[in-house]
C-alpha cells in the first residue's frame, strides 16, 4: 500500500517542511500531449506535482473547468499548440481569447494570475514544456497554497473543513441540520 | 501477475469496472509501485465501482489482453480502465481486447503511467502517488463514458498529389497504375523536381535523367493522372473521404491546346535571363522557357517579368513565330476546384543557402560553388556540357575542395543531418575525378554512409585518391597570407584543422564545392497549414508515428512522403511515395473510414439561436437554420475539437467522448483522489537520464 | 384543517420585488385567494414565526420561499418551511441563485460591516455596530447575526421547484399558479422534482425578436456610448454585452426588446454548472481579435467582468458560492447506484435537463445538499392530494 489516502482532498503533501503544490494542465490530443508524450520518451524530468488532462483541443476547455480544478488545485496551465499550428487550425485562438477574460475574472475574485497560466507546445518541444512546468510549479511554490476549499470554509463557520472530500461533506452538512436552530444558539452563547 | 479482486460489487456503484496496471517491463515498475497502485485502487475505488484491479507485466501482450477480454466475459465488466502507455501507443490496442469481447471499446480509458509518470519523474513514492491520482482520473471518467460507434465517411477515390519531384511522381504512378484518378499539382513549369537536375546519382552512379524520364513521361500520359503544373493549392475544404481542393492554374501564356512542343519560341526569344532554379544561376533560359528539355509537360511558359513584351508591349517575336498561334497574353490565372479522398504532401526539400555561411565565401568568391552549381556543371546536358571548370568558363582546375555539412549539424543554421551530403560529396568526387585531373580534396566531420551498397562507394572513391581530411572547415578566403603561398595567388585557402593529424591546415585549391544541407521549402509552414498538418521545429511536416506510421501526418487523410518528411535520398523518397500511395489505395479500396466518433451536437430545444456558435467552426460544420432559429452541427464535417461546445451559452452542445462531465469526473478524481502532490526532488537535482 | 390547500410565502435576504411580482397578480390574486388558505405571508398579513412552529409538519402544501440565506433568521426559517412545506419553491433569483445581495460574496463580513457603519457616508464617530444579542434591564434584545456567505436557498435545505428571475414575470407566475391549481384539481402532472417552473429550456435570444447574424465582437460599448442603437439588429452585434444568450428564457426578452441588454436574471440554462463561465465562454469566444494585445484591448470594453457576468449567480457560482456550490458540483458527478436509495430519492432543485438529454449527470447521497439533473429513473412529482373538485 502506498502512503497516500483517498478523497484527502487538496491537502498539499509537505517533504521537509517545503510546500508541494497541485497543478493540473489541460492539454491537447495533438501537441501538447504529444509534447508530453515526447518528454516522456525522452527520459526528460519535470516535477510530478503536475497532472495531465487530454482534451482534444485547447479550445475544449471550458472556463467552469479551470474553476472546479481550483477547489483542489493550486494551479491551472493550459496549453497547447502554437498560433497558427493548431491541429484544428485556429481553434487555439479561441482558447487563447477565453483564457484572458477568465484570467480577468479570477483575479478579480482573488486568485493571482501565476495559478493560472497558459503556455504553447508544439509535439516535438517536450524540451520546453518539461521547462515550463518546472517554471510553473517553482512560482507557485513560491506562491503558497491557494486552499480555496479552505477559505470558503473559514468563510462559512459551520461549513465543511477544508480539504474534505465528499464524504466528510456530507456529514458536515447533516451535523449542521442537527444543531439547534442557529438564534438559538447564538442566544445560549451571549447569555452565559 | 497477481489480482487484487473484491468480491462482489459494492453497493453505490454503476458499473462494473476492471482496472489493469501495466508494469512495462520495467518501464513503468522501476518507478512507480505497481502492486500499490493496484491495491490502492482496488481499496478506495470500490465507490467508484471498481470491481477487479490487476496488474501485469505487458498488458499490450496477447496474454495482457487476454486478462481483459477474460475478465469482461467472466466478471460481467461494463467498463475498463488500462494504466499503462499513452494513448497514442496502445488506445487501440485496448479497445481492440473490449470489442473482442463483447464490449463497446469506447468504454475503455487507457491512462498513461509511462510517458505522463515513470519516464518523467525519479521519486518513487511521487511517481507511484500520481499514478493512483492518475489511475482515480481514470476511473471517474470511464465510469461515464458512452457506448459510441464510429464515424463512418464514404472515400471519394480520387487523390491529390502536391508536389511533382520523384517523391510525389512515384505516389502519383502506384495510385494512377491501380486504376484511381491522381491530380498531380506541381508549382514549377514541368514535373521532376530535383532529380531532373542531376547527371548521376549515387551509389549506384546511373544516369538521373535516364532513370526519370521515362517516369516523368508515364506520369504526363497516364490516363489517371492529371497534372497541374505552374499551380499551386490555394483551397482545402472539407475533411478525409472529402475534400474540395481550390488549384490555381497559373498562366502560361501558352495554349496547351495548341502548343506542339516545337520550342520556336524558346529559341526566338530575344530575352535572355539567368536561370536560378533549374540551372542554379549556372546558366540561362529565355522569357518563354520549358526548364529543361525532357520537360513533363513539354509546353513552355512566359516568364512576364523578363519578357519584353509585358515589360514594354513590344517584341511579341513568339506570338508572331509560333507556328500553331498558341501564344496567348491575354490568357489569365485560373482556378480550379477538385474533389479528392487524400491528401499526399511531396513538396521536397529547398538548398540551404550558403551565403549565410559568410566565412566560406559563396557569392563573394567566384570559384566557390553549390552543390546543385556542380551538378548542373557535371551534366552534359547543363551549361557548361559537362565540363568541370571554374567560374570562367574555361579553366580546369587543379585541385579541389569539398566542404561537408555546410548548414548542417551546426548549431548556427540547423542542427539537423542533412543524409544525403556526404554520399552527394563522394559522388561529386569521383565525378571530378573522373573528367579532370585534378587532385580532390573531402572536408568531413565523419562519414555518413549506411544505406546499401553506401559504404562500397566510399571504398572506392577513397580507392580513386581523393584525399580526406576530417575537419570542419574554419573559412575559405582568396588572400594568401603565409610566405610558402605565394604561388598560390589567385587561388582558394580553405583553412581547417585536421583532426586526425592534429594540425591546423590552410590547403589551396581552385574551386571549392559546398555540400549545402537540405531545408524546408521557405513556405513549409504556410502549406502545412493550409492542409491542417503540423510541421516541426525546422519545418518538416511531423508523422503520426515516426516508426510506425511514417507516411502519415496527424491530419487524417493528408499523408507526406519524400523530403518534406526530412532529407532522405532518392530511394528513401521512392518508398515514401509507394508507402504513401498503398496508404491511400487501401482506404480507396475499403470505399469508407471509420473516424473516431468525437462528434459535437446541438440539442435543438434548447439552442436558442444565438449564433454565438456560428463562426466557431474552422471546418464550417455548424449551420443555422434562418427559419426556426436554430444551429446544427452536421456530424461529417465535425472534428470535434469541442471549441463549440465550450462556447455555447446555452449549454446546447455536447460532445461525444469528450463531455462535459466526463471531463469533470476525471479532474475530480485526478485531484480528490490523493492526498496533495508528492515530494518529488528539487528541481536543481533534476538531471535527464538519457533514454 | 381547512379544505382548501394551504399555501406560504416568505421573504429572506430579498428585496420584496418578488411579492410585489405576486401582488402585480391583480385579478388573479383574488383567485389565489379562494383557492388557498394563506397561511403564512409576512409581506401582506401579520404572522408570528411561532405560529409556524406549532403547526404539523408538512401541514402547507406549497411554500414561495424568496430571498437568500444571509442570517440565521433566514437561515431558521429556511429550515423551518422546509420542514412544514410539502413543496418548497425557491422563488425568484434571490432564493434560487443569490441575486444582487450575493454579490456580497465578493467582500468578507468586516468589509460588508465597514460600507455600512464605518464609511464616509455614515456618521457613527462611535464605531457602534450591530451586536446579535444585548441585555438590558433584565431584557434581550436580538437581532439576527450575519453569515460570513449568502447561501441560496437550495445550499441550505433541498427544494423542489425553482422559479427563476427578479422578480419573476407576473405572467409566468400566473402560469406557475395555474399548473399548481390544476396539479390539485388533478388534470395536470406537476414535473419531477427539481425542474425549473415558469421559464423555458433555452436562452432568452430565443424569444427575442432581435435579427441575429453571425457574431464577431470588434469592441463591447455601454449602451449610453452608442448614439443610435439600431432597433432591430441583436444588441450583442452592436457590441452591447447583452446576456440573452446564456439566461434562461421566460421573461419575454423585454429589456431587448426595450433596446437594454438583458442582464441575466432568469439565471443559467438547463445543465449549466456556472452562469458566469458559460456567458464569457461565449463572449470571448467571439472576440474578433487573434493577438493577446488586440483581445485585451476588446475585453476591456467589459468594464466590470464579475458583475457582468455574476450579477445575480454569484452566490451559486462555482467559485464565489461556498463549498456547497462546489460540493454540488463535485457530487453531481458521483456514480449514482442503480437501484439504491439514492436512485429512488426525488432529486429536487433545478431540474435543469430533460430527462432525454441529460448533460451533468447526476445522482448520489442526498441530504442537504441539492441534486443537479437526475439520470435515469425520472424522480416522481411531489404528491398533492386534490382537493374537492374542479376549479371554480
Ligand atoms: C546536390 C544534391 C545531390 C543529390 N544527389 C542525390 C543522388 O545522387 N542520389 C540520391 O538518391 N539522392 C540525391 N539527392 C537527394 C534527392 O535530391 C532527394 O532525395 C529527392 O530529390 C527528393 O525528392 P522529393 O520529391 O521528395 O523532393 P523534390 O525533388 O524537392 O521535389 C519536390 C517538388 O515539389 C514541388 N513543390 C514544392 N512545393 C510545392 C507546392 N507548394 N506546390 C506545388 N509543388 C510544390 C517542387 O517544385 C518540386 O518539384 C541529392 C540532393 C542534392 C541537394
Ligand atoms: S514576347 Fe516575350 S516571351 Fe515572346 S519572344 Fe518576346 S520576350 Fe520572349
Ligand atoms: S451557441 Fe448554442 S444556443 Fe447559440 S446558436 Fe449555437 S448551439 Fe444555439
Ligand atoms: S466541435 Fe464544434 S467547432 Fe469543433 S469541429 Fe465540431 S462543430 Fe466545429
Ligand atoms: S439582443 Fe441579446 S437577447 Fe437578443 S438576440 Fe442579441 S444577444 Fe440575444
Amino acid at each position: 500500500m502506498s502512503a497516500t489516502t483517498a478523497h484527502a482532498g487538496a491537502a498539499p503533501a509537505a517533504k521537509d517542511g517545503r510546500f508541494e503544490p497541485v497543478i493540473l494542465a489541460f492539454t491537447c490530443n495533438w501537441c501538447s500531449y504529444r509534447a508530453a508524450d515526447l518528454a516522456g520518451t525522452a527520459r526528460m524530468k519535470y516535477p510530478p506535482n503536475v497532472r495531465l488532462v487530454r482534451l482534444m483541443c485547447s479550445g475544449r476547455v471550458d472556463p467552469a473547468f479551470v474553476m472546479r480544478a481550483f477547489a483542489d488545485a493550486d494551479a491551472v496551465i493550459l496549453t497547447g499548440c502554437w498560433p497558427a499550428d493548431c491541429h484544428y487550425r485556429i481553434q487555439n485562438v479561441k482558447a487563447l481569447r477565453r483564457f484572458i477574460l477568465l484570467r480577468r475574472v479570477l483575479e478579480s475574485m482573488g486568485i493571482e494570475p501565476q495559478r493560472f497560466q497558459r503556455f504553447y507546445a508544439s509535439a516535438a518541444e517536450g524540451q520546453q514544456l518539461a521547462a515550463e512546468f518546472d517554471r510553473i510549479v517553482e512560482e507557485v511554490r513560491a506562491l503558497g497554497p491557494l486552499d480555496w476549499a479552505g477559505r470558503h470554509a473559514a468563510f462559512v463557520p459551520s461549513a465543511t473543513p477544508p480539504g474534505a472530500g465528499v464524504g466528510e461533506a456530507r456529514a458536515a452538512a447533516e451535523a449542521r441540520a442537527a444543531a439547534p436552530p442557529p438564534a438559538e444558539r447564538e442566544l445560549a452563547e451571549v447569555t452565559a | 501477475m497477481s489480482a487484487s479482486n473484491l468480491p462482489a460489487q459494492p453497493d453505490g456503484a454503476r458499473e462494473r469496472i476492471g482496472v489493469y496496471v501495466c508494469h512495462c517491463g520495467s518501464n513503468i515498475a522501476a518507478t512507480v509501485d505497481v502492486e500499490a497502485v493496484r491495491d490502492w485502487s482496488a481499496e478506495h475505488l470500490g465507490d467508484r465501482g471498481v470491481v477487479v484491479a490487476r496488474d501485469y507485466k505487458f498488458m499490450c501482450a496477447s496474454t495482457g489482453q487476454e486478462l481483459i477480454e477474460q475478465d469482461i466475459k467472466e466478471l460481467g465488466l461494463t467498463r475498463v480502465v488500462v494504466a499503462a502507455c499513452s494513448p497514442h501507443m496502445h488506445e487501440k490496442t485496448f479497445r481492440g481486447a473490449c470489442r473482442r469481447a463483447g464490449l463497446n471499446p469506447y468504454l475503455c480509458e487507457l491512462v498513461s503511467i509511462r510517458e505522463q509518470d515513470s519516464w518523467v519523474h525519479t521519486d518513487r513514492t511521487a511517481a507511484t502517488a500520481k499514478a493512483e491520482a492518475i489511475v482515480a482520473g481514470g476511473v471517474y471518467r470511464v465510469a461515464h463514458s458512452e457506448a459510441l460507434e464510429p464515424f463512418r465517411v464514404p472515400i471519394d477515390p480520387a487523390t491529390l498529389v502536391v508536389g511533382g519531384g520523384i517523391a510525389g511522381i512515384s505516389a502519383a504512378l502506384e495510385i494512377a497504375d491501380a486504376g484511381f484518378p491522381v491530380h498531380l499539382v506541381e508549382r514549377e513549369p514541368s514535373i521532376g523536381g530535383h532529380m531532373a537536375q542531376f547527371d548521376k546519382t549515387f551509389p549506384t552512379l546511373d544516369c538521373a535523367a535516364c532513370i526519370l524520364t521515362p517516369r516523368m513521361v508515364t506520369a504526363g500520359m497516364h490516363q489517371n493522372i492529371t497534372l497541374h503544373t505552374w499551380s499551386e493549392v490555394t483551397d482545402v475544404a472539407g475533411y478525409v473521404g472529402n475534400f474540395t481542393v481550390t488549384i490555381k492554374h497559373r498562366a502560361r501564356y501558352v495554349d496547351t491546346a495548341l502548343c506542339t512542343g516545337c520550342g520556336i519560341c524558346q529559341e526566338k526569344c530575344p530575352s535572355k535571363v539567368v536561370d536560378t532554379r533549374y540551372e542554379a544561376g549556372l546558366g540561362y533560359r529565355k522569357g518563354v522557357y520549358t526548364p529543361f528539355p525532357q520537360a513533363v509537360p513539354k509546353y513552355p511558359v512566359i516568364d512576364v517579368e523578363n519578357c519584353i513584351y509585358f515589360e514594354k508591349g513590344t517584341c511579341g517575336a513568339c506570338k508572331k513565330l509560333c507556328p500553331t498561334g498558341a501564344i496567348d497574353f491575354d490568357q489569365k490565372d485560373e482556378e480550379v476546384t477538385v474533389k479528392v479522398g487524400n491528401i499526399i504532401i511531396a513538396t521536397g526539400f529547398e538548398l540551404f543557402d550558403a551565403r549565410r555561411v559568410e566565412q566560406y565565401g559563396y557569392g563573394r568568391m567566384p570559384n566557390v560553388f553549390t552543390s546543385l552549381e556542380f551538378e548542373r556543371m557535371s551534366n552534359a546536358a547543363g551549361p557548361t556540357a559537362g565540363r568541370i571548370v571554374l567560374r570562367d568558363g574555361v579553366t580546369e582546375p587543379k585541385a579541389v575542395g569539398i566542404v561537408h555539412c555546410v548548414g548542417s549539424r551546426d548549431r548556427n543554421y540547423n542542427n539537423y543531418c542533412s543524409a544525403i551530403c556526404c554520399m552527394q560529396s563522394l559522388k561529386f568526387a569521383h565525378l571530378v575525378r573522373e573528367h579532370t585531373d585534378a587532385t580532390v580534396y573531402e572536408f568531413y566531420i565523419d562519414i555518413r554512409a549506411p544505406g546499401k551498397a553506401f559504404d562500397e562507394f566510399y571504398q572506392r572513391v577513397m580507392e580513386e585518391g581523393s584525399v580526406f581530411v576530417r575537419g570542419r572547415v574554419a573559412a575559405i578566403s582568396d588572400t594568401v597570407r603565409l610566405p610558402d603561398e605565394e604561388a598560390h595567388q589567385g587561388r582558394l585557402i580553405v583553412s581547417v584543422e585536421d583532426t586526425l593529424a592534429g594540425v591546423q591546415r590552410r590547403i589551396p585549391v581552385d574551386m571549392v564545392i559546398l555540400s549545402s544541407g537540405l531545408e524546408p521549402a521557405t513556405d513549409a509552414q504556410e502549406v502545412a497549414r493550409r492542409f491542417g498538418i503540423t510541421c516541426s521545429a525546422d519545418g518538416w511536416v511531423i508523422e503520426r508515428h515516426p516508426k510506425l506510421d511514417p507516411v502519415a501526418t496527424m491530419t487524417e487523410g493528408v499523408f507526406a512522403a519524400g523530403c518534406a518528411l526530412g532529407p532522405r535520398d532518392i530511394p528513401a523518397s521512392v518508398a515514401n511515395g509507394a508507402a504513401a500511395a498503398a496508404r491511400v489505395l487501401a482506404r480507396i479500396q475499403e470505399g469508407e473510414l471509420a473516424l473516431e466518433p468525437i462528434r459535437a451536437t446541438v440539442d435543438q430545444e434548447r439552442c436558442s439561436g444565438c449564433r454565438i456558435c456560428n463562426d466557431l467552426c474552422p471546418y464550417s460544420a455548424i449551420v443555422y437554420h434562418g427559419w426556426e432559429q436554430v444551429s446544427e452541427v452536421n456530424p461529417a464535417l465535425c472534428q470535434g475539437c469541442g471549441v463549440c461546445i465550450a462556447a455555447c451559452p446555452a449549454g446546447a452542445i455536447s460532445g461525444s467522448g469528450f463531455s462535459d462531465v466526463q471531463i469533470l469526473s476525471q479532474i475530480d478524481g485526478l485531484l480528490t483522489a490523493l492526498g496533495g502532490a508528492p515530494p518529488g526532488p528539487a528541481v536543481e537535482e533534476r538531471e535527464a537520464v538519457p533514454a | 384543517m381547512s379544505a382548501k390547500p394551504r399555501l406560504a410565502m416568505y421573504w429572506a435576504a430579498a428585496c420584496g420585488g418578488c411579492d410585489i411580482a405576486v401582488l402585480n397578480l391583480g385579478e388573479a390574486l383574488v383567485e389565489v385567494g379562494s383557492r388557498f388558505d394563506v397561511v403564512f405571508w409576512p409581506a401582506v398579513m401579520d404572522a408570528k414565526y411561532a405560529d409556524v412552529e406549532a403547526m404539523p409538519d408538512a401541514s402547507i402544501d406549497i411554500t414561495l420561499f424568496c430571498g437568500g440565506i444571509r442570517n440565521d433568521e433566514n437561515e431558521h426559517l429556511a429550515h423551518l418551511l422546509r420542514a412544514k412545506s410539502k413543496i418548497l419553491v425557491a422563488f425568484g433569483s434571490c432564493a434560487s441563485e443569490g441575486c444582487i445581495p450575493g454579490l456580497a460574496n465578493l467582500s468578507t463580513l468586516d468589509e460588508i460591516l465597514d460600507a455600512s457603519y464605518a464609511n464616509e457616508t455614515t456618521d457613527n464617530p462611535d464605531g457602534v455596530r450591530p451586536v446579535p444579542a444585548w441585555r438590558e434591564n433584565g431584557v434581550t434584545l436580538r437581532i439576527p447575526t450575519l453569515a460570513p456567505l449568502l447561501r441560496t436557498l437550495d445550499q441550505v435545505v433541498p427544494v423542489d421547484y425553482t422559479v427563476p428571475g427578479c422578480p419573476p414575470e407576473t405572467k409566468r407566475i400566473e402560469d406557475v399558479v395555474e399548473l399548481v391549481g390544476k396539479a390539485l384539481d388533478g388534470t395536470a402532472v406537476l414535473p419531477p422534482r427539481g425542474s425549473v417552473l415558469g421559464a423555458g429550456h433555452s436562452t432568452v435570444c430565443d424569444e427575442c425578436a432581435r435579427e441575429r447574424n453571425v457574431k464577431k465582437i470588434g469592441a463591447f460599448r455601454r449602451v449610453t456610448e452608442i448614439a443610435t442603437i439600431d432597433p432591430t439588429l441583436c444588441l450583442l452585434e452592436q457590441g452591447i454585452p447583452c446576456n440573452g444568450p446564456a439566461t434562461r428564457d421566460g421573461c419575454g426578452a423585454l429589456c431587448p426588446a426595450a433596446a437594454a441588454p438583458c442582464i441575466g436574471c432568469y439565471g443559467p440554462a438547463d445543465g449549466v454548472l456556472d452562469y458566469g463561465a458559460r456567458l464569457m465562454s461565449a463572449f470571448a469566444s467571439v472576440v474578433d481579435a487573434d493577438e493577446p494585445e488586440r483581445i485585451e484591448v476588446i475585453l476591456d470594453g467589459i468594464a466590470d467582468p464579475v458583475g457582468q457576468f455574476y450579477r445575480f449567480s454569484l452566490a451559486s457560482s462555482l467559485l464565489r458560492g461556498g463549498r456547497e456550490a462546489m460540493d454540488q458540483a463535485h457530487r453531481g458527478r458521483a456514480s449514482a447506484p442503480v437501484g439504491s436509495p439514492a436512485a429512488n430519492h426525488p432529486a429536487p432543485r433545478l431540474g435543469r435537463t430533460p430527462p432525454s438529454a441529460p448533460m451533468l449527470d447526476v445522482l448520489g447521497p442526498q441530504d442537504h445538499v441539492p441534486q443537479r439533473a437526475p439520470t435515469g429513473p425520472e424522480p416522481p412529482a411531489p404528491t398533492l392530494e386534490p382537493v374537492g373538485g374542479p376549479a371554480r
